[in-house]
């Protein structure tokens, strides 16, 4: 199939439109591959660069690998799919709360846990728990709770990408129905997520960290600028479509007539086609053409939260806190130059997400409106959303590079999580209990390169099962819970004396086992928007299971602390010095 | 410092939950949903809070920053 499609390039379909989104993405990918392997020439062959860079990593690029690690294909193609199918009540839910979460995290975590890493050489989160709670075999019990949640947050991204990228080239490929590669001519999500999976796979393999916080610099660039490029021509094209169908209005003389003057410019047309976000779904499902403009109307739930618990919306708070426990980001904060190194992220974090997400969820409700025609394939899953409007309302030259700008939104968190895992197994088990002088660092080089490989080829093929159908949103909302909700341990762990390692193991396994009895109530996500409901006399809240699973970590720690031995004051006088 | 910041944290979180604006429909600036403006501009307020807590609140003496465990220059002239 592939040679195929190479065919296709030298032949007379090289200017077809599949063709030419194939080679932007070719090429954009060509330039990540000579990326990674320039950044490996910087490599000064210890373990310690590898894993972490040397500790050398300044405020710009900490920003940029922070930023786009945390950004995933969950904030592009789960966003837009989610206001599609929810409404602008997303942004609220998950990126206003993350602006204040996040560089909280950053601020009372990831500063603390740098220094101590800096001074006492950790590399990986299980390192810093097996000392600071001088137990061996917390790591043990640790290392698997944490890698069981990277890997459907690593799906998440292979299943965005090839979701998006089969939406976006949807009948560019007739040839591909006929031999039964794909059923809508579009690029097969097997396909996209094997090349993706292959490309990040080379520069994290060649340039390690380093090579990481330079890609996801250099993709976390392109997707924010294409982004906005996005959202201008998508706006543009849909105001333009408005006005020729006929479905775009004005008020003349306190009478609304519809409108036929072409739009003006870009804020004509946000004006053009937010007017129809009212109409959104009644007007596809229940009016025809000639009514839609006067006499509908409108129901507000897609420009409000009306359908949504003020208890849902609250407890979903909690969901940002997972990047305080995100083995991949605290990787990234240990290859932090200096404290004052994370200034940059901890200010600047809310304003990009509103810069990445108010445009996504924008387009996703613009797409319930009925101002283009979402077929009932597209709409029954909204990860394809975003890829179907950016293929119907951009031409194909720039389709190609905003295609990349997913595409780059998506490997500058896979690339992280990839090195992250790789690290976890190679110094919490290989070298951890292999003896640190037993490998010399060019072995253990060798070793998180193997693990690296091998992760990579267990996402590909965990990404070809059933798993793969499940909605973007979903899967991602229960691997955050599972990390939000060892979040507590880690506060505690930096900031109380009292956590005993007996309390952090009831943490750790209360947190563990809740969240799968409520992943298994849930059906392991298939019922979309599952929630803990507690009735209150005649009143019924509905609350996002992280609540109850963060609640329960919590009391656990505390109390198994509070009757079980002190921790020890050596320790304790390692962490918390007296002052003065 | 540092009380006042924790303050403003606990300000934004209050204010994010917004539930009096929860069936305002008005579009702002005639595009933008009532609901998505409110919680873009609390986006920004907490870059405000933030950049106040790295500026004035910012932790001293953390182990391993050889630029934080340096003798504050003034105090030492003084």
């Amino acid at each position: 199939m592939i040679a195929q499609l190479a065919a296709d390039a030298t032949d007379s379909a090289l200017l077809s439109p599949g063709m030419i989104k194939v080679v932007i993405i070719s090429v954009y990918l060509g330039l990540l591959l000579c990326l990674g392997v320039f950044s490996s020439r910087l490599f000064r062959g210890t373990s310690e660069d590898y894993l972490l860079a040397s500790h050398s990593i300044g405020p710009f690029l900490l920003l940029m690998s922070l930023f786009g690690t945390t950004m995933t294909g969950f904030a592009l193609v789960g966003s837009t799919g989610e206001s599609f199918a929810e409404g602008v009540g997303v942004y609220g839910m998950l990126a206003s709360s993350s602006g204040i979460i996040h560089s909280l995290c950053f601020f009372v975590l990831g500063v603390k846990l740098w220094s101590w890493g800096k001074k006492y050489g950790y590399t990986t989160q299980a390192g810093f728990f097996r000392d600071r709670l001088d137990s061996d075999k917390f790591g043990l019990l640790l290392v698997p709770v944490l890698v069981a949640l990277v890997v459907p947050y690593l799906l998440v991204g292979v299943i965005s990408a090839g979701k998006a990228i089969e939406g976006a080239t949807r009948g560019d490929f007739l040839w591909l129905i006929e031999s039964g590669y794909s059923e809508t001519g579009g690029i097969p999500p097997w396909l996209t997520g094997l090349v993706i999976c292959v490309v990040v796979l080379v520069y994290v393999f060649f340039g390690g960290m380093r090579g990481t916080a330079w890609a996801n610099t250099f993709q976390t660039l392109v997707f924010m600028i294409l982004g906005i490029v996005a959202f201008y021509l998508i706006a543009t094209s849909l105001a333009e479509k408005a006005v020729a169908d006929g479905r775009a209005h004005q008020i003349v003389d306190g009478e609304r007539i519809v409108r036929t003057d072409p739009p003006t410019g870009l804020w004509d047309s946000l004006h053009i086609v937010s007017q129809e976000i009212p109409k959104a779904r009644r007007v596809r499902a229940e009016v025809g053409l000639e009514n839609q403009i006067e006499s509908v109307e409108a129901p507000p739930q897609f420009r409000t939260r009306e359908r949504l618990d003020p208890w849902m919306f609250f407890t979903y708070m909690l969901i940002p806190f997972s990047v305080g426990m995100f083995p991949h980001l605290f990787q990234h904060w240990l290859t932090a130059k200096s404290a004052k190194a994370f200034k940059l992220s901890i200010v600047v974090h809310p304003v990009f997400i509103l810069i990445v997400w108010v445009p996504c969820v924008l387009i996703g409700v613009w797409a319930t409106t009925g101002l283009i025609n979402i077929p009932p394939p597209v709409a029954g899953d909204p990860n394809k959303v975003l890829g179907f409007m950016v293929k119907s309302l951009s031409g194909d030259v720039l389709g190609g590079f905003l295609l990349a700008g997913i595409l780059a939104a998506i490997m500058s968190s896979l690339d992280s999580q990839f090195l992250c895992i790789g690290t976890m197994f190679t110094s919490d088990i290989v070298v951890h209990y292999g003896g640190k002088n037993r490998f010399s660092d060019r072995q253990i080089v060798l070793i998180s390169r193997c693990f690296i490989v091998a992760v990579v080829t267990v996402t590909y093929f965990l990404s070809l099962t059933d798993i793969a159908q499940t909605r973007v949103f979903q899967l991602g909302i229960w691997c955050f819970s599972g990390f939000s909700s060892l979040f507590p341990l880690a506060f505690l762990a930096v900031y109380w004396r009292g956590l005993s390692k007996w309390g952090a193991y009831a943490g750790l396994i209360t947190a563990a086992s809740v969240w799968f009895a409520l992943f298994y109530a849930s059906e392991f996500g298939a019922i979309d928007n599952w929630s803990v409901d507690l009735t209150i006399g005649e009143r019924t809240i509905q609350t996002m299971p992280v609540a109850t699973i963060f609640l329960a970590t919590i009391v656990s720690t505390v109390v198994v602390s509070l009757i079980t031995p002190k921790p020890n004051p050596t320790t304790l006088a390692k962490f918390f010095p007296v002052k003065g | 410092m540092k009380y006042l910041v924790v303050g403003l944290v606990l300000v934004l979180v209050v204010l994010h939950q917004d539930v009096w604006n929860w069936d305002n429909d008005r579009l702002v600036l005639g595009f933008i949903p009532f609901t998505l403006a409110y919680h873009a501009c609390i986006s920004i307020a907490a870059s405000v809070v933030w950049l106040l807590a790295a500026t004035k609140a910012w932790p001293t003496n953390l182990e391993g920053d050889e630029t934080s465990q340096q003798p504050n220059r003034a105090g030492g002239d003084a």
